[in-house]
């Protein structure tokens, strides 16, 4: 009990916080696109991006792992050009983070782009703002709302993660020993009060993290036109 | 005085706007149409907002779109704003904030409106510390206005700004407009389908029906049109008249105007003596009589004489033209709209003297002379 290992702890809110912040980069403008598109491919652009949600986290974790192998199609150039595995490594555990948490960053940005709609954006033309500026100060503003949701509901999934880094990270102290990780080894091994420390402490964390977005929620209502 | 040439098609299937106009942009100039008759997307591909919009745009001497040359400049750089029917103020922005975001991209010119004289112009010195949320509908539109105004557009258009509204905020909205092109030196073109407000704001008239200019020209002689008539009913038709405040009776608050000549009384109106009015006399508010009628509660009776009259075919109405003006005098015409068995029953026909008793006019104060 005495030696309770909070390095799993800061992993996790280290991928956590790099996937998301990675996330809500290329997240926006594919969120954005899709906001706006008129193209007859965008079911299909939809699909891919929601697949995450549905698949099994062995399936995606699988398929990442054929693509992350040293043989890879990802794993083979990145091996060339960094000279690490992206196989049980902290690079990849992000990648793979990133894809699996994709919907839960992508929807929300794109409900509230398609909130604001084009009719602020329009009228931030008429004035003489450019596209990147209107949507830097008219678009971005009135889908803030979308971006908290975005942010802590990528965050909050990446914390709760588990099949996915199995499959491609493995149980590697330091480097993809994640928290769920580390509590199911906790349980594997019948450590119960330091299973109990961490799910406690990820449970108490994650409704914290719920409560403060509400209670914002409330404080900034979606924006009507 | 600069001018707006447009050739424009606008293809989306169903509806097909096509328009080739020479307009010259002095004061405001209104475009009238019923529901679909392409007034918004005339302007929206005006403004560059209508992607679909092929064609030819060029305001004074900058060529804005024409596919020829490979010109289409976005709406950001055309230097045309826009007032739109639900004003789209900016929610996350407050009432100063929504009018700095105009001035902070103002199109760079000596000739820029000053953020002072613009609040002032709309009345916008107690509402600059408001949330958008709060303000009523006229106050949004008279933010929106003075919004685009900061931007410092060389053409304004306003996209049926008042439709939103009741009848008492659209007439208290009206004497804002109408003062812009000559305060601020930016031309107007105005979307309306309501008479009374093309009647009081534009001096050139557009028509749009089904995607086509049916008429254009000059308000008094487009609004007796029948194609005025067609966009806003017949109920509305009616005539406009130019008069001149003559004096008050204050004892029972009313004030006479001089109307070719002869004398009208209407509510207190605060102006002095030699104001020049626009009288909107709807033909529905018109009634006609052989002889001066002295027992009656109608005391504005003109003079008039018969010049057509147009029946409906089928229909139990006609429509009377008059001419109030002195023989010899240019004319002034009066429209009454009464039944066909009226005419039939008084013997109307043309050139034949008759009385004209006004139930209702709506006016507007113009600058004198």
């Amino acid at each position: 009990m005495s030696d309770l290992d909070l390095g799993p702890v800061w992993l996790t809110l280290r991928l956590a916080g790099i996937t998301v912040a990675l996330l809500l980069l290329i997240g926006t403008p594919l969120a954005w696109w899709l906001a706006h598109t008129r193209t007859r491919v965008k079911p299909l652009i939809e699909a891919l991006t929601a697949l995450p949600l549905v698949l099994p986290p062995t399936v995606i974790g699988f398929y990442l792992l054929v693509l992350f192998a040293p043989a890879g199609v990802l794993g083979e150039p990145w091996l060339r050009l960094t000279g690490q595995t992206l196989t049980f490594s902290f690079s990849g555990l992000v990648l793979a983070s990133m894809v699996y948490s994709l919907p839960f960053v992508v929807q929300p940005l794109q409900g509230a782009f398609e909130a604001v709609g084009r009719g602020p954006l329009e009228a931030a033309a008429t004035l003489g703002a450019g596209r990147l500026d209107a949507f830097f100060t008219v678009a971005s503003p009135l889908a803030l709302r979308g971006y908290v949701t975005a942010g802590v509901l990528g965050f909050a999934h990446t914390l709760g993660e588990f099949g996915v880094v199995l499959m491609v990270g493995g149980n590697i102290p330091g480097r993809t020993r994640v928290l769920s990780i580390a509590i199911y080894e906790q349980v594997e091994t019948l450590n119960f009060a330091q299973a109990h420390l961490l799910s406690a402490g990820l449970l108490l964390f994650s409704f914290v993290v719920l409560v403060l977005v509400y209670a914002l929620n409330r404080r900034f209502p979606v924006h009507a036109a | 005085m600069s001018a707006l040439a447009f050739d424009l098609a606008v293809d989306r299937g169903a509806f097909v706007l096509r328009a080739c106009e020479t307009l010259p942009l002095a004061g405001i100039t209104a475009v009238m149409g019923a529901s679909g008759s392409g007034k918004s997307t005339l302007l929206r591909a005006l403004a560059g907002l209508e992607p679909a919009a092929r064609g030819r745009v060029q305001l004074g001497g900058t060529l804005l779109q024409d596919a020829a040359a490979g010109v289409c400049l976005p709406p950001h750089r055309r230097g045309i704003g826009y007032v739109f029917q639900d004003a789209r103020l900016f929610a996350h922005r407050g009432v100063a904030g929504n009018l700095r975001y105009g001035l902070a991209r103002a199109r760079p010119g000596a000739a820029a409106p000053n953020f002072d004289d613009v609040v002032a112009a709309l009345d916008l010195g107690p509402l600059l510390g408001r949330r958008v949320a709060g303000l009523s509908g006229g106050e949004r539109q008279r933010v929106a206005i003075a919004r685009a105004l900061l931007a410092n557009p060389r053409l304004l258009l306003l996209d049926e700004p008042l439709s939103a509204l009741d009848a008492q905020r659209r007439a208290e909205l009206l004497p804002y407009i109408r003062q812009l092109p000559g305060r601020f030196g930016i031309p107007l073109i105005y979307v309306s389908h309501a008479v009374e407000e093309v009647a009081q704001l534009a001096g050139e008239v557009l028509i749009l029906a089904a995607g086509r200019v049916t008429a254009r020209g000059e308000v008094h002689a487009v609004l007796q049109r029948p194609e005025a008539a067609a966009v806003s009913g017949r109920f509305e038709a009616g005539a406009l008249l130019d008069a001149t405040l003559v004096g008050q009776l204050p004892e029972y608050a009313l004030t006479e105007l001089d109307l070719a000549g002869q004398r009208l009384v209407l509510p207190h109106i605060d102006a002095a003596p030699g104001t020049r009015l626009r009288l909107h006399v709807r033909a529905r508010d018109v009634a006609l009589a052989l002889h001066r009628v002295d027992a009656i509660s109608i005391r504005n009776q003109l003079e008039g004489r018969v010049l057509r009259i147009d029946a409906e075919a089928a229909g139990a109405h006609a429509e009377v033209l008059l001419d109030l003006a002195a023989p010899g005098a240019a004319p002034t015409h009066l429209r009454a709209r009464i039944t066909r068995e009226a005419a039939a029953a008084l013997g109307l026909a043309a050139g034949q003297p008759v009385w004209a008793l006004v139930k209702g006019v709506s006016f507007d104060r113009r600058e004198t002379g």
